[in-house]
C-alpha cells in the first residue's frame, strides 16, 4: 500500500498497535533541557525507575543561560538552580550533558543537527515544541510535555494516536531577499495559527527542495506555529551531504547501510494525505508580523488588515492585539521605528543565518536608536563565526555578538525587551510578553531584521540589496 | 492522579480567543523544579499588574465568578508545549476547560494531569458565555462516564468526545507510564528485532 513519509517512519517504530488504544511508539532519540526535565526526573525517582536508555538521551542547558560571561556562575538564583539541577540529574541518571562551558553546548534544536544526532528516519522528541525543527532531515520529531518526558525516560516509548497528514507544496522560485523564514511566515499567515492542528505536515515542492538544510530547519521549526504536531521534509542529497562526517553520524559500513535505508524515505506517489495545500513561491514577499500570534503576518509593504475584514467573532481579539502592539488597523508598518533587533533562537541562529546577516551589514553601521543582539545557536556556531571573521563585521557594525542560548526568544534569562519597546526578532513567537512583560515583538527573517538594524526602522530589504 | 468524578460547578468565563500558554503561565515562572504552586501564577499578567496588585477588571479577580470549570475562546492552549500550563490550571482548581478548539499539545498535557478539555461547537460556547453573563451562578454538569455536558439552567445536554483510553485513565486515576510499563517485554523485543 502506498504510504506517506510520516506513515513509513511511524510504522517502523510501532511497538504495539491495539484497537481502541493509542499506539506504543518507540523513540530513537530523546533531547532534554533544564526547564522541562526536573519534574520528570523527580517522577522517576518517586517510582524508583532508571532512565531506560541513557545512551539515547542527550542534554543541554539553553533556556535559562546568560548570554554574557558564561564562564561566571549564573547570577539569577532560580536559573542557576535549574541548570545545577540538570547537571545533578544527568549525573545521577547517566545522561550525557553538553552544559555550559562544553564546546557542544547550545540550543537543543541547533546542536542535534550540527552534531549529526539528528538523522533521517528517526523518531525524536524533546520537552519543547520546536522539536519539529529536526523534521527537516526526514525524521518524525515533535515536542512533548513533561509527563511524556518522564514516559520516555522510563520506557523509551510514548503512547500516541497516529496523526493525520498534510502536504504543503511550495513551487516556483523565490524572489531576491525572500528566504525560508518568509515562506513559513507566509504559509502561517494564510492558514492561521491553528490551521495545522492535528496534522503532521510534509513540506514539498521545488521551492522547498532548493533550500539548504538550514532553511529547511527554519521551515520545520515553525510548523508548531500553525498548530501542527510536527513538520518534515523528505531527505535528499542536500540532507545526506549535511549529515555525512558529523560527530555522531554513522560511519563506514554503517553509513552505507543507513544511506540505503534513508533513500527509501519519501512519500509514495499514490500516498494519500488527509489535506493538501499548494502555494506559489513567486507570491511570497519579505514577511513581518504585526500582531500577537505568528499567524498575524503580512508582506512587508502590505497594510495591516482592517478590523472589518476579520470574522466578527475574532474582532475583539484582533483589536486587543493591535492595541498591545500600538498599531493602527489598515495602516503600513514600513518606516516604523524599531528599538531592538534580536537575531537568534532555534529558528534563525545557525551559521548560515549569521553569514547572511554579515554579508549584508559588512561595511555598514547600526542605526543609533537600535540595540542589536546577535545570539548564536551554539558554541560551534559561535566558534565558526569567529573563525570566519564574522564577529569582526558585527563588532564594526556596532552589533553585540553574545554567547549561545535561547536568550530573548523567551526572555527567561536577563535578555528581555523592555515594556513598550519594539523588537524585530528572528525567533518564532510574538505572543504578548514573550520577550519580556509588554514587549512588542515583530517576527521577520534575518535579512529583514538586519535591514532594521542598519536603518533603525522597518524597511523592505529589497530596496537595500 | 486523582480520579475524575461527575462534577456540577459554576463556571469562570474567559471569552478570549487564541489564549496561548505564555498567557496561561508566563515563561519567567517556569523555573520551579517541582509541580506544585503554579496556580498562584495562572494568567499572571492578566491577573496582576506590575506591582503585583490584582487587576480588578480580570474575571478571576471578580468574586462573582468561581468554579471548577473554565470556559475560554477558540484555540485555547496554543503555543509552547509547557506542561506547566496544565499544572497551573489544575493547581488553581480547574478540573475542566471548555472551548470550541484546543491546541494539540495542551490537550494531551491537560489529560495527562487530570484536567478534562471539552470541545464544544462555537454555538454551544456562545450559549455558555451568554448564560454565565446573564447569571454568574449558572451551573454546568460534566458527566465523563456518559460523555455529556449539561447546561443546568436550560437542561440542554451535549455529547463530547474523548479517547476511550484517556477516559479510562481519568476515571481510574492511572497514567500512561503505568500502562506502557506493563509492556516492557514487548519493548525489549522490539529493540532486539531492529
Ligand atoms: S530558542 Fe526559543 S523557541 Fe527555540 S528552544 Fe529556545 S526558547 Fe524554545
Amino acid at each position: 500500500m502506498a504510504k506517506t513519509l510520516v506513515e513509513k517512519i511511524w510504522d517502523a517504530h510501532v511497538v504495539q498497535s491495539k484497537e481502541g488504544f493509542p499506539d506504543i511508539l518507540y523513540i530513537d532519540t530523546h533531547l532534554i533541557h533544564e526547564v522541562t526535565s526536573p519534574q520528570a526526573f523527580d517522577g522517576l525517582r518517586k517510582r524508583g525507575l532508571p532512565v531506560l536508555r541513557p545512551d539515547q538521551t542527550v542534554a543541554t542547558a539553553d533556556h535559562n543561560v546568560p548570554t554574557l560571561n558564561q564562564h561566571l556562575p549564573i547570577k539569577e538564583e532560580l536559573s542557576r538552580y535549574q541548570v545545577d539541577m540538570l547537571t545533578k540529574n544527568c549525573k545521577e541518571f547517566g545522561v550525557e550533558l553538553y552544559g555550559l562551558g562544553h564546546p557542544y553546548q547550545g540550543i537543543v534544536h541547533v546542536i542535534g543537527p550540527e552534531l549529526g544526532i539528528t538523522q533521517p528516519g528517526k523518531t525524536m522528541v524533546c520537552g519543547d515544541s520546536h522539536t519539529s525543527t529536526h523534521g527537516a532531515f526526514g525524521a518524525i520529531a515533535f515536542g512533548i510535555g513533561t509527563s511524556q518526558v518522564e514516559q520516555v525516560f522510563a520506557t523509551q516509548c510514548l503512547l500516541l494516536q497516529k496523526p493525520k497528514t498534510m502536504k504543503i507544496e511550495v513551487n516556483g522560485t523565490l524572489a531576491k531577499g525572500v528566504g525560508a523564514k518568509d515562506i513559513i511566515l507566509y504559509i502561517i499567515s494564510k492558514i492561521s495559527a491553528a490551521g495545522g492542528t492535528g496534522y503532521f505536515v510534509e513540506y514539498a515542492g521545488s521551492a522547498i527542495r532548493e533550500l539548504s538544510m538550514e532553511g529547511r530547519m527554519t521551515i520545520c521549526n515553525m510548523s508548531i506555529e500553525m498548530g501542527a504536531r510536527g513538520g518534515l521534509i523528505a531527505p535528499d542529497d542536500t540532507t545526506f551531504d549535511y549529515v555525512k562526517g558529523r560527530e555522531f553520524a554513522p560511519k563506514g559500513e554503517d553509513w552505507d547501510k543507513s544511506l540505503a535505508y534513508w533513500k527509501t524515505l519519501y512519500s509514495d506517489k499514490d500516498a494519500i494525505f488527509d489535506a493538501v495545500l499548494e502555494f506559489d513561491a513567486a507570491d511570497i514577499q519579505p514577511m513581518i508580523t504585526y500582531g500577537t500570534n505568528p499567524g498575524m503576518g503580512i508582506g512587508i509593504n502590505e497594510n495591516i488588515p482592517s478590523v472589518s475584514s476579520q470574522p466578527e467573532s475574532e474582532r475583539p481579539s484582533f483589536k486587543k492585539s493591535l492595541e498591545y502592539m500600538g498599531f493602527e488597523h489598515d495602516s503600513s508598518v514600513l518606516g516604523h521605528p524599531v528599538d531592538y533587533v534580536f537575531i537568534g533562537s532555534c529558528t534563525n541562529s545557525r551559521i548560515e543565518d549569521l553569514r547572511e546577516v554579515a554579508s549584508f551589514v559588512e561595511g555598514k553601521k547600526k542605526a543609533e536608536n537600535v540595540e542589536v543582539w546577535i545570539v548564536p545557536g551554539s558554541k560551534q556556531v559561535e566558534a565558526q563565526a569567529k573563525a570566519e571573521g564574522i564577529d569582526k563585521i558585527f563588532e564594526e557594525a556596532g552589533f553585540q555578538l553574545r554567547e549561545p542560548g535561547c536568550s530573548a526568544c523567551l526572555g527567561m534569562n536577563e535578555d528581555k525587551i523592555p515594556a513598550g519597546k519594539y523588537c524585530i526578532s528572528t525567533s518564532n513567537r510574538n505572543f504578548e510578553g514573550r520577550q519580556g512583560p509588554n514587549a512588542r515583538t515583530m517576527l521577520a527573517s534575518p535579512l529583514t531584521a538586519a535591514a532594521a538594524a542598519v536603518s533603525g526602522k522597518i524597511m523592505d530589504i529589497r530596496e537595500l540589496i | 492522579m486523582k480520579k475524575f468524578e461527575k462534577l456540577v460547578s459554576k463556571v469562570v468565563p474567559l471569552p478570549i480567543e487564541n489564549i496561548d500558554t505564555d498567557q496561561i503561565i508566563p515563561a519567567r515562572f517556569l523555573k520551579a523544579t517541582t509541580r506544585d504552586g503554579f496556580g498562584d501564577n495562572l494568567f499572571r499578567d492578566w491577573r496582576f499588574d506590575a506591582e503585583n496588585q490584582p487587576k480588578a477588571d480580570f474575571v478571576m479577580n471578580n468574586p462573582t465568578y468561581s468554579g471548577k470549570v473554565l470556559v475560554a475562546g477558540k484555540n485555547f492552549g496554543c503555543g509552547s508545549s509547557r506542561e506547566h500550563a496544565a499544572w497551573a490550571l489544575q493547581d488553581y482548581g480547574f478540573d475542566v476547560v471548555i472551548s470550541s478548539f484546543f491546541a494539540d499539545i495542551f490537550k494531551g498535557n491537560a489529560l495527562n494531569n487530570g484536567v478534562l478539555p471539552i470541545q464544544v461547537t462555537d454555538e454551544v460556547l456562545e450559549k455558555i458565555f451568554a448564560l454565565v453573563f446573564a447569571d454568574p451562578n449558572t451551573e454546568l454538569t460534566v458527566d465523563l462516564e456518559a460523555e455529556k455536558l449539561t447546561l443546568n439552567a436550560t437542561g440542554e445536554s451535549f455529547d463530547f468526545e474523548i479517547n476511550p483510553y484517556k477516559k479510562s485513565c481519568l476515571i481510574n486515576g492511572y497514567d500512561d507510564i503505568d500502562y506502557i510499563l506493563s509492556h516492557k517485554e514487548v519493548i525489549e523485543q522490539f529493540e532486539q528485532n531492529r
